[in-house]
């Protein structure tokens, strides 16, 4: 299953950074979230698929004996879901206003912050 | 620095840090002074040269002081100083003409609006210059030298409000800046390759730096320093522009301080760098150059200040020729005729002051009979200018003898070199009395009204400095024994004994000193008519290195304007694609670099068939989104993606994240939807396949670069030390028995707030971003969110 899993994210990647390389703010978006299942099947798979136990501690001990799944990487992609989460809620509005302000979602269109005809710079002292 | 002996050292640092203290206290005193606060403001350069002349006999006698702390040990940097011969008269002059020329400015600023922040800006330039020339160590050196390019910007484009001074202000900084950065390759190349750290180190090291493989580089490196702050063709440019500064500065920076910067590194490292094939060929090539054609257009320039800088940069150009001769009676001449131009200059800049502002003129052309009206300028400006045409019984004679001492050889090398001295010094003199003589002399001009001394502060000066050029020469042996002779012994590396007196000897030298006075007297005479024919030439070539400077700098901005034009194309996606090929280099180049390939792993046989259908379903929901031709179905396909993501998680044993996943995904799927139809935007790629095709290939690329990494990651060991840790833990310490949860609220608990914090953060974020109305006409009036 790792393998396979490796190979889903792989084109999880792929997909991700066409849909950034895109001209169109959407699309980037679109790119952001499947960006961050990318990043977070890497840290699950990096911890290993080793067993489909979840890692739970049986009621009546205080260690797991049977094997389970490791907790460690599942810790941390929760935490990245949240954050991604709130990465692309925060993107989302930015987008939206951006083209309210703009009437564009083409980044080409929008050079506020690095104007198309800026011109020489003054040549004197 | 075990040598601290004698009584300089006590108050070596008192004496560095009066010009700073003074120049911290400028403003205020000056608030409520007004232009007598210089009368207290020189009082720290006159301490400071009171302590230095202290140190006279002692230095004399052979003794070096040295004082200074270890600074930044892990580099073998110090914060060290030297005082010999060399370094105590720069150290005097520093102090005691700029003892005088605060004064001075004291008069010639009088009632200037920013006057305390010249004076500031004086004391920082005079701070500056005094660390540069005691100090030992090189990084030390380094440090003041570039401060003396930095204050001298301020000084000179003191005058702001106008463009020509500006103007001047950038070329020095620009020149001299940059000189000094290349001095720092130089100085770090001797610090690299020789291990020596400092001017003593250098000094007692004999040939290591001469028999240096690197020895050419190295000198390149300081020479590239010396002539650009020593102002030697074509790195000339900026100091007659600097004319653009108050008189004062003039006076000070372009006669004995700043300019000599790179005179003074010349002679410190002669007995290291010096007496080579190499150094006794470019330096007086440079030199001759920039004497003769420096006096050439002293000669052609109307205003006497920038007649006065033209032969200053004359002047260096003879120091840079005699220190390139090498030869003890050439090093001896450069001392001497540097301690002679130091006062002789510093004296007529003042009076060039003093002339401007009696008469509201410096043209040439528009100044004369100004004696009676101003006699003690007069007075100053004739002892001066006697000096420096080399009349006897001024300093400026003895140096002049010394040097026609030293060129007094049948080789075509001293001829060649005798010859441009001969025409240098004729032009000077000329030079020397169009200054000195003419604006005093003759029927006054229709156009000056009024003339008038200035106060005692703006003729004390000059005068000083012109009286004592005449009284060193009386008691020269005195002279001799205390200034020159342990200055020369410094740059010459042994002892030097000078005996030239002002009573000259009937030899080849006074007969050359005689025949540069008749042809200067004779340029004197033809002087307008010389002017006028060299100014007509220069027309006729049309460029120079002055507008060579504008050419470059020109270009500079050009060019840095078609490069950010590349760098920066404002395009996001060309940001994007620059960043994917980087990406792409950096994972494929370092695993390729470190030879970490996967091996080719065995086709999986363990695979379920609903594990076959969930990652079937995940790669259809990525198509569709990449495919989708309207909006619905790329949400749609989004949410299809990120279910099929969660369905991994749970079926791999993480239930908690699946639980999260299904959550956001829903989250995600309908606020876009929400926001998506708002936009009435198209999410298909419209683009021409020809332009899909880089992306695409790109992406793959991507796709590979992450898939090989984790591959070759999960084809290594596992070090499972920590989940085994959270594992037997879990329990024991925290006493939960979800490890995963008990990880993110106990043993993670920290990390925990902060996501928890960014997440409050992005969520007030999109609540200013969403009330936020764009203010200002023009723009379309936008309705915020929260009101449709």
């Amino acid at each position: 299953m790792e393998l396979a899993l490796t190979f889903a994210t792989a084109v999880l990647y792929s997909i991700a950074f066409y849909l950034l390389m895109s001209k169109h703010i959407i699309r980037m978006l679109l790119g952001v979230v499947i960006l961050s299942n990318a990043v977070n099947l890497s840290i699950f798979i990096n911890g290993r698929l080793t067993t489909i136990a979840p890692p739970l501690i049986p009621s009546d001990l205080s260690v797991p004996v049977d094997p389970i799944s490791n907790p460690l990487p599942q810790a941390l992609v929760l935490t990245a879901i949240v954050i991604a989460f709130s990465f692309f809620a925060f993107l989302l509005v930015l987008s939206y206003r951006a083209y309210q302000d703009l009437n564009t979602d083409d980044t080409d269109e929008m050079r506020v912050a690095e104007p198309k005809e800026e011109g020489l710079p003054p040549l004197g002292y | 620095m075990d040598e601290l002996t004698g009584f300089v050292t006590e108050f070596g640092y008192v004496a560095l840090g009066l010009p700073f203290v003074a120049a911290v206290l400028a403003p205020l005193l000056t608030r409520v002074l007004k232009s007598h606060s210089t009368w207290i403001l020189a009082l720290a350069p006159l301490a400071a040269f009171l302590i230095f002349l202290q140190g006279v006999f002692e230095v004399a006698d052979g003794t070096v002081h040295r004082w200074g702390f270890s600074w930044i040990p892990s580099f073998d940097i110090a914060f060290s100083f030297r005082l010999d011969g060399l370094s105590l008269v720069f150290a005097l002059l520093v102090t005691g003409i700029g003892t005088l020329i605060i004064l001075y400015a004291g008069g010639y600023m009088k009632g200037h609006r920013d006057q305390g922040s010249f004076y500031t800006f004086m004391l920082l330039f005079m701070g500056a210059m005094l660390g540069l020339v005691i100090a030992d160590d090189l990084i030390t050196m380094f440090i003041f030298w570039e401060l003396t390019s930095i204050t001298s910007f301020l000084l000179i484009g003191f005058d702001h409000t106008r463009e020509k001074a500006r103007r001047g202000a950038i070329q020095a900084l620009v020149i001299t800046g940059g000189g000094g950065l290349i001095l720092l390759a130089g100085v770090i190349a001797i610090r690299e390759f020789t291990g020596l750290n400092s001017l003593t180190a250098i000094l007692e090291s004999g040939d290591a730096l001469r028999d240096s493989p690197y020895y050419a580089m190295i000198l390149i490196l300081i020479l590239g320093g010396a002539f650009t702050k020593s102002a030697q063709m074509p790195f000339h440019v900026w100091l007659p522009n600097a004319m653009e500064a108050p008189t004062p500065v003039s006076a000070y920076l372009h006669s004995a301080t700043m300019v000599k910067a790179g005179v003074y590194l010349l002679l410190r490292m002669h007995p290291a760098l010096g007496d080579t094939t190499l150094w006794m060929t470019i330096l007086p090539a440079f030199g001759a150059v920039t004497l003769v054609v420096g006096a050439l257009l002293a000669v052609r320039a109307s205003d006497i200040k920038i007649t006065l800088a033209y032969t200053t940069v004359a002047s260096l150009g003879l120091l840079v020729m005699l220190i390139g001769v090498s030869s003890e009676t050439a090093i001896v001449g450069a001392t001497l005729y540097l301690i002679a131009h130091a006062f002789f200059k510093a004296g007529l800049f003042m009076v060039a002051g003093s002339v401007d502002h009696g008469a509201h003129t410096r043209e040439i052309d528009r100044l004369g009979g100004l004696g009676r009206h101003m006699p003690l300028t007069f007075l100053a400006a004739i002892l001066c200018a006697l000096s420096m045409g080399g009349v006897t019984p001024f300093i400026g004679f003895l140096a002049k003898e010394e040097i026609y001492h030293a060129l007094e050889y049948p080789t075509a090398y001293h001829i060649a070199i005798l010859v441009a001295a001969i025409a240098g010094n004729a032009l000077m003199f000329a030079a020397a009395f169009i200054v000195g003589l003419q604006p005093f002399v003759g029927p006054k001009p229709a156009g000056i009204e009024h003339p008038h001394e200035g106060g005692l502060r703006i003729w004390f000066g000059p005068l000083v400095l012109g009286v004592m050029s005449c009284v060193a020469a009386l008691y020269y042996g005195l002279y001799h024994e205390l200034f020159s002779s342990p200055m020369a012994s410094a740059a010459y590396g042994e002892p030097v004994a000078i005996d030239i007196g002002w009573i000259p000897h009937l030899n080849l030298a006074f007969a050359l000193s005689c025949l540069t006075a008749l042809l200067g007297i004779g340029l004197y005479i033809v002087s307008p008519r010389l002017r006028s024919g060299i100014a007509s030439s220069l027309d006729a070539i049309g460029w120079g290195p002055d507008r060579g400077f504008d050419q470059l700098m020109r270009g500079l901005v050009r060019f840095s304007f078609k490069v950010t034009g590349i760098v920066q194309s404002g395009r996001l996606d060309y940001y994007m694609t620059t960043t994917v090929v980087a990406v792409v280099a950096a994972m494929l180049g370092s695993m390729w670099w470190a030879g970490a390939f996967p091996t080719v792993p065995a086709y999986p046989t363990n695979i379920h068939f609903h594990e076959y259908i969930v990652l079937g379903l995940l790669l259809v929901g990525l198509g569709a989104v990449v495919v989708a031709k309207n909006r619905l179905t790329a949400i749609v396909s989004l949410g299809i993606q990120g279910f099929a993501t969660a369905l991994i998680f749970l079926l791999q044993g993480a239930p908690d994240l699946a639980y999260t996943q299904f959550m956001v995904e829903t989250l995600s799927v309908v606020i876009l939807a929400l926001v998506m139809t708002k936009l009435k935007l198209s999410p298909s790629d419209h683009r021409p396949l020809r332009e899909k095709l880089p992306d695409a290939t790109l992406a793959v690329l991507v796709g590979l670069a992450f898939g090989l990494f984790l591959l070759t990651v999960v084809q290594r060991p596992f070090d499972d030390t920590l989940s085994q840790f959270f594992e037997r833990y879990s329990y024991a310490i925290a006493h939960g028995k979800n490890i995963v949860n008990v990880i993110l609220v106990d043993f993670r608990s920290i990390d925990t707030m902060g996501e928890i914090g960014v997440v409050m953060v992005t969520g007030l974020a999109i609540l200013a971003l969403i009330r936020i109305r764009i203010a200002g006409s023009g723009r379309r009036e936008v309705k915020s969110l929260e009101q449709s």
